[in-house]
């Protein structure tokens, strides 16, 4: 058996890391490309959302390195993302190319049910083993957000352009080569001191961006066109809403491990303005839109794939938010058509607007 | 005689004007970009050049539109600014007090919303509501008229007949078929003005609180047809400002002489750039499976911008010095 799952961020390296602990065969799928789009976009259907073509051309991708069993998450609610494992190996089953399928939902009741589902990878290993196995993810899936974190604040006061996406890769490599729950710590630490190695004004103004919106886009760089990277080349520290650990306890673990950031606390702002489940992350979206701007942010930009239900709805509530928070808001669609001149040009006028806004505040208050 | 240059290079036309220290405008070029943006800001340069008397001054040099980093670099821009801050600031510099921006040019539409002298809000084209000043140019070009009368013959129209106008497509072959039933020319033109300025309002200035002062600029606003169903639409008048169809320029030059009233001394290169010798190349990346198409320009045979690739590899080896200086 040979374990392939489609890309989403940094997502990799945890599960690489999990499988190797287990002794599965894992195969990673190039990062997405160009290519992956295209081989994507040519075999799905033209209506779908953008990461299932992802999806659908990482699995393409991987075959040819021979992989043959997908692990996929599934989900639950008016959102399609539940369907797509199944659409997509039905897709691949249509192309000839023959893939086992293990979707893990999350857990509707107790962990125990997402542990069985695993049991279809992990065979008769020792539950101890999985266990460890999955703490072990976890832990490096906090690395890489601690590290992409890091990046937020380092990038807009970068002394020279390029210097903290150089050292981003080297400190994520870093925590992907950890190959034991023991050599992690000693890792993690080499990143931060890479990390922490990037030449920056500390005293340099910076815009406070929240990007906020569907996981998946908002995870992806590819799938987003890098606009962490651009925002903070404008001189924007961005902050993310969902970062994979967060998402993993929210989700997987049912919130069982209690220090760390939930998006309960976007749900629970969220109310005056939707206060039920729509699907997908549309309700935290709002709910973010109103936190973020609570803890003083200059603005947010939500990020959707085209023909995202739950982020349509989100979508059309941040306006009334931005109106009685004053932080403005700004949405961008993703699909395969989208631009990265088009993004940026949009990108630099939020920035302006945003800065000027800024200027009259203070203006004001001095 | 001192001024300001302001450079608008768009994928379909560049246009160039000269602002002097009043900021009157005295010289304003418009020009097909043809996909040669360099070569094009280089006549456009050459023909400024002459137009002004010997002893000109520049001041400043502002850039914006699609094509405004690479002739940032060419030129040496004091202020390299996106179309929709450009086209802000000069609104609201010839309409005082304006609160709502409509943009529309040959390919791409947009709407500003001002309050109090800033921009509170804007919107882009989606696919469905671009090229609408080619569309008009397709139509007029496709009924026999000279462009320049399609808004008069419109404005003669008295009952505009209802045109599909959800996309070029549908509004294309939605007019043929009244045209076959037998319509009258002005009617039919005045009713696409009205579906595109429908169009415009649902899929551009969707949501957006529309207040007055209105002004419409962009190439599109010649066409008095389309004022009036703007107008007619939203109940308000709408306001065509005198350089309606430079008003990236204008906003460049605006902000270039705000960029160097700071104090700081001009990059302009000066008018010699007309006369360097740029080259264009590009190659194909085999760094990682993206195969970024990088292009690279170079004056007088040395490599000045490179562009074109996802990671950054590339465009952050020579222009660190741009990217750091081109936003705020
Ligand atoms: S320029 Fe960067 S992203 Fe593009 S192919 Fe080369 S390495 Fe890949």
């Amino acid at each position: 058996m040979k374990v392939t799952f489609p890309h989403m961020g940094y997502m990799y390296v945890p599960l690489k890391a999990m499988f190797k602990y287990l002794d599965i065969d894992v195969v990673v799928p190039p990062p997405c490309s160009k290519r992956t789009l295209t081989l994507g976009a040519k075999n799905a259907p033209e209506f779908a959302c953008l990461p299932l073509k992802l999806n659908i051309g990482n699995f393409l991708e991987v075959k040819e390195q021979g992989a043959d069993t997908i692990m996929m998450a599934g989900g639950c609610g008016p959102c399609r993302f539940g369907y797509y494992a199944y659409v997509e190996h039905e897709i691949l089953k249509d192309l000839a190319v023959d893939y086992h399928l293990v979707v893990l939902e999350p857990p509707e009741k107790h962990i125990g049910e997402l542990l069985t589902r695993i049991r279809q990878i992990t065979g008769n290993r020792p539950w101890i083993k999985v266990i460890n196995a999955i703490r072990y993810g976890y832990l490096k899936a906090r690395a890489t957000d601690e590290i992409e974190r890091m990046s937020y604040q380092i990038r807009p006061r970068e002394l020279k352009a390029g210097a903290t996406d150089r050292a981003l890769k080297q400190a994520i490599d870093e925590i992907d080569r950890a190959d034991s729950p023991g050599t992690l710590p000693a890792a993690l630490n080499r990143a931060r001191e890479i990390m922490q190695a990037v030449p920056v004004d500390k005293n340099r103004p910076v815009l406070k961006v929240a990007v906020i919106g569907e996981i998946y886009t908002l995870l992806e760089p590819f799938a987003n066109q890098n606009i962490e990277r651009h925002l903070g080349q404008m001189g924007v520290e961005v902050d993310r809403s969902i970062m994979l650990s967060e998402w993993i306890n929210d989700h997987l673990f049912m919130g069982l491990l209690k220090n760390v950031r939930s998006s309960q606390r976007f749900r629970k702002v969220a109310s005056p303005y939707l206060n039920h489940f729509v699907g997908g992350h549309g309700e935290e979206t709002v709910g973010s839109a109103v936190w973020y701007a609570r803890q003083g942010f200059d603005g947010a930009i939500q990020i959707l794939p085209f023909t995202c239900m739950p982020e349509i709805v989100a979508q059309s509530i941040l306006p009334r938010v931005s109106e009685d928070t004053g932080m403005p808001t700004m949405t961008l669609i993703m699909d395969e058509h989208s631009g990265e001149a088009g993004m940026i040009t949009r990108l630099e006028a939020f920035v302006d607007l945003l800065h000027r806004k800024h200027e009259q505040k203070e203006a004001l208050t001095s | 005689m001192k001024g300001y240059l302001g450079i608008d290079v768009g994928s379909v036309s560049t246009n160039i004007v000269f602002m002097d220290d009043d900021t009157n405008v005295l010289e304003s070029l418009y020009l097909r970009t043809n996909g040669q943006p360099v070569a094009t800001v280089q006549r456009g340069l050459r023909q400024i050049r002459e137009a002004l008397p010997q002893q000109t001054v520049i001041r400043g040099v502002g850039t914006t539109g699609s094509g405004r980093q690479l002739t940032g670099i060419v030129v040496g821009a004091d202020a390299v600014k996106n179309e929709i801050t450009a086209h802000a600031v000069a609104a609201s510099h010839l309409v005082p007090g304006v609160q709502t921006v409509l943009e529309i040019g040959g390919q791409d539409s947009k709407i500003i919303i001002l309050r109090n002298g800033v921009v509170a809000d804007f919107a882009m084209n989606t696919v469905c509501a671009a090229g609408t000043g080619s569309f008009l140019d397709q139509q007029a070009s496709r009924l026999n008229i000279a462009i320049e009368e399609f808004g008069d013959l419109a404005l003669q129209g008295k009952t505009p007949v209802r045109i599909a106008g959800r996309c070029a497509v549908f509004a294309e072959s939605d007019m043929i078929h009244k045209q076959q039933m037998g319509f009258n020319l002005e009617d039919i033109l005045a009713g696409l003005c009205e579906a595109l300025v429908r169009n415009y309002l649902n899929n551009v200035g969707k949501g957006k609180e529309i207040l007055a002062p209105v002004a419409f600029q962009g190439g599109v606003a010649a066409n008095a047809g389309m004022r009036r169903a703007f107008e007619r639409a939203l109940g308000m008048e709408v306001i065509v400002p005198k350089y309606f169809n430079v008003m990236g320029a204008v906003g460049a030059a605006l902000l270039a002489k705000e960029a160097v009233a700071r104090g700081v001394p001009t990059r302009f290169k000066g008018f010699g750039v007309a006369d360097m010798e740029y080259k264009a190349g590009s190659f194909e990346c085999d760094g990682c499976p993206n195969l970024c198409e990088v292009i690279e320009m170079a004056e007088a045979g040395k490599i000045i911008a490179r562009w074109g690739d996802r990671c950054g590899k590339w465009s952050n080896a020579v222009s660190v010095e741009q990217t750091a200086g081109s936003v705020s």
